[in-house]
């Protein structure tokens, strides 16, 4: 080894592969042992654990591979780590709503009214029938109308008047859920006098909301339609409104089907409109047109809010009313996906 | 042109006729399901405008609190905008992290499912928020505010003294910033996937490490995605209701202090716990703080929808 001779490294040096997963794993379990011997709060820890065993990964790193390398690791650090704590809500609630939902989950909950109810037992049957009329009635008015405004948008439209249209339903979808709320009873204040609470407001709520999702699902569905169908059925000599009907729709129907499957999972959830639309009531309702109804989520709310002496067979009936909602959602959800899988268009373009 | 189509024209039958009715009939079906959208949005404004109108006519003293409806309005609209910006200080970086995350760490065949885990965020419903950030983050989050209020409390948002239930801003800023997570990671992630793959390529090809590739094409490309989905996260978070209305333990005022027990309440808040006891001109001024708070997430929602659509034109170009 003389001293003229330069020092080549052919192999850069680098971490083993375990490097990175070690001081997390182990700050980890650190936190998790200082939360059981100790009263610092669980957060604390937690936030502590991802900042010291980031910073040992990068000091580590940097040692031995060099500042580029180090930076790169801290990055995948901490990404990891922000998607790792955006999953922990989600985890917690789940858990959360089905520990606490089950209790009162149980055949009287699904048959039996509030009315009359002081204390134990009851049920949300009329709860559950005013969220499927109002839901179901909103639905039956959005989806022809978000289907046709699809179909002028995407098949009709052209020039100012479209860019302007997709423009505003895009806007649409940003109006807070109360603000759709507050119209609805504007409208119906105006027509029918003030202090009105019916059914149908509540579903005119909730079209307000559900027509841009249907709008703008079924318009990126038209899209993938390939344009080879529509001209074939123009060559045939079919007119532009029943290609439309028999060709383009019904190529893209398990599209728009999934769509107002999201959309009704969207709206269907919603509180804070039906809460000023709808009124509350503990008995059975279906007839949206006259008198209050109490939509699921509305109870839930109610039952939280205002519980009576003592609160608990209130509050399990609310968990047990956000159980059932998260159950509808995520189903309509799942089977979205599954329509989509099964019959969706295999075409893109 | 018209040489040859003149004569072919009369020589179809009169099904022609039918065919050019059905047509007209199912154009102007289309056309005015789209009008009605238009009318709709503008009925909002308009039977909003016409229900707080009085309100906004009527004089000081009628309004709650005293005044006038501006004294009664600001401290809302601080509590919106508070608990607004809070939930995008949190979120925007989580979900940048979240949407990098997926798109560039995440194994190709994790990507999908883990971008389907991250909608489900979405399809909760807020009252189920409402109802676990009382019941659970309200109540865990006591000691770090405790110890927020002992070694922070020097900053006026961690003045305290600090709740002991949990039902403070910083926890309804940490409901909304989960609620508009998805929001923003659903956007971004989209962009950031249609990133030239020549320009990622040619990152790696000079040597650059992930990180660096990251931020020399997919971040800059991503940028104006970024402030475009922020914008609609905003915009949700100051229309979110129920979670707030449910956790926030309100006592009207103006405070920056984030962890104690008496905070401003929000527009939509406010609307859903006073509404169902109202009536009268109380009604009114609820109806007054909708339009309130309706011009400001229109605004807020145009700008990021503009926003959007020019990221997206350059994705394109």
């Amino acid at each position: 080894m003389s001293a003229t001779t330069p020092r080549l490294d052919i192999v850069r040096p680098a971490l083993p592969a375990w490097g990175p997963w070690a001081p997390p794993a182990a700050a980890l379990a650190l936190a998790a042992a200082l939360a059981v011997a100790t009263d610092v709060a669980a957060g604390v820890l937690l936030v502590a654990a991802v900042v010291v065993s980031a910073a040992v990964v990068f000091a580590w790193s940097r040692a031995v591979e060099g500042r580029r390398r180090a930076i790169d690791r801290l990055v995948t650090v901490l990404v990891s780590s922000a998607f790792a704590l955006a999953v922990i809500p989600l985890v917690s609630l789940l858990w959360t709503v089905v520990a606490k939902g089950s209790e009162r989950f149980d055949w009287a909950f699904f048959s039996e009214t509030g009315r009359n109810v002081v204390g134990e037992g009851g049920g949300a049957w009329h709860a559950i029938v005013g969220t499927l009329v109002i839901t179901g009635l909103a639905t039956v008015a959005s989806v022809p109308i978000g289907i046709l405004a699809a179909v002028y948008l995407h098949e009709y439209g052209q020039g100012r008047l479209k860019r302007w249209l997709t423009f505003l339903v895009d806007v649409m979808t940003g109006i807070p859920s109360i603000v759709a709320g507050l119209f609805a009873f504007a409208l119906f204040a105006i027509l029918f006098g003030p202090g009105v609470r019916m059914g149908v407001m509540g579903a005119v709520a909730l079209s307000v909301l559900m027509i841009p999702i249907v709008v703008r699902s079924t318009e990126e569905m038209l899209k993938i339609v390939p344009d080879g169908l529509r001209e074939a059925a123009y060559a045939l000599g079919v007119p532009k409104w029943r290609t439309i009907v028999s060709v383009v729709l019904p190529t893209a129907l398990a599209g728009i089907v999934t769509g107002v499957m999201v959309a009704v999972a969207r709206v269907i959830g919603e509180t804070a409109p039906l809460l000023i639309t709808t009124g509350t009531i503990s008995s059975l309702n279906a007839n949206p047109f006259s008198g209050r109804m109490e939509p699921l989520p509305v109870y839930a709310y109610r039952q939280y809010k205002h519980p009576g002496v003592p609160p608990e067979p209130y509050l399990a009936r609310a968990w047990a009313a956000a159980l059932t909602l998260i159950a509808i959602v995520m189903a309509l959800n799942l089977v979205a996906r599954l329509v989509y899988r099964r019959f969706g268009t295999e075409v893109r373009g | 042109m018209s040489a040859t189509s003149h004569p072919t024209r009369i020589a179809l039958p009169r099904r022609c006729d039918a065919r050019r009715t059905g047509d007209r009939l199912f154009a102007g079906a289309a056309a005015g399901a789209g009008a009605l959208i238009l009318a709709v949005l503008a009925g909002v404004a308009i039977f909003l405008l016409a229900e707080a109108w009085p309100a906004i006519t009527a004089d000081a003293s009628e309004i709650p609190g005293d005044g006038g409806l501006l004294a009664y309005l600001a401290p809302l609209a601080f509590g919106t905008l508070l608990a607004a910006a809070l939930a995008i200080v949190i979120a925007v970086p989580l979900a940048v992290g979240v949407s990098l995350f997926i798109s560039h760490y995440a194994p190709r065949w994790l990507a999908q499912p883990l971008g389907y885990v991250v909608d489900l965020l979405a399809a909760v419903p807020s009252i189920v928020y409402g109802l676990w950030g009382i019941a659970v983050l309200g109540p865990a989050s006591v000691d770090l505010l405790r110890w927020l209020a002992d070694h922070l409390g020097f900053l006026p948002f961690f003045a305290g003294p600090p709740s002991v239930t949990g039902r403070t801003m910083l926890v309804v800023g940490v409901v909304l910033a989960v609620m508009i997570l998805p929001i923003i990671s659903a956007v971004t992630r989209e962009v950031f996937a249609q990133t030239p793959r020549s320009q990622i390529e040619g990152a790696l090809a000079l040597g650059a490490t992930r990180w660096e590739m990251l931020r020399m094409t997919v971040l800059p490309f991503g940028r104006s995605a970024i402030v475009g989905a922020s914008m609609l996260g905003l915009g949700r978070a100051l229309g979110e209701t129920m979670a707030v209305a449910i956790i926030l333990s309100v006592s009207g005022g103006v405070t920056l202090n984030l962890i104690s027990s008496g905070n401003p309440s929000t527009i939509a808040a406010n609307i859903a716990l006073d509404f169902p006891e109202s009536s009268g001109p109380a009604v009114n001024v609820l109806i007054a703080s909708g339009l309130v708070l309706f011009a400001i997430t229109l605004v807020v929602n145009v700008a990021a929808r503009m926003v959007i659509a020019r990221a997206e034109r350059a994705g394109r170009a």
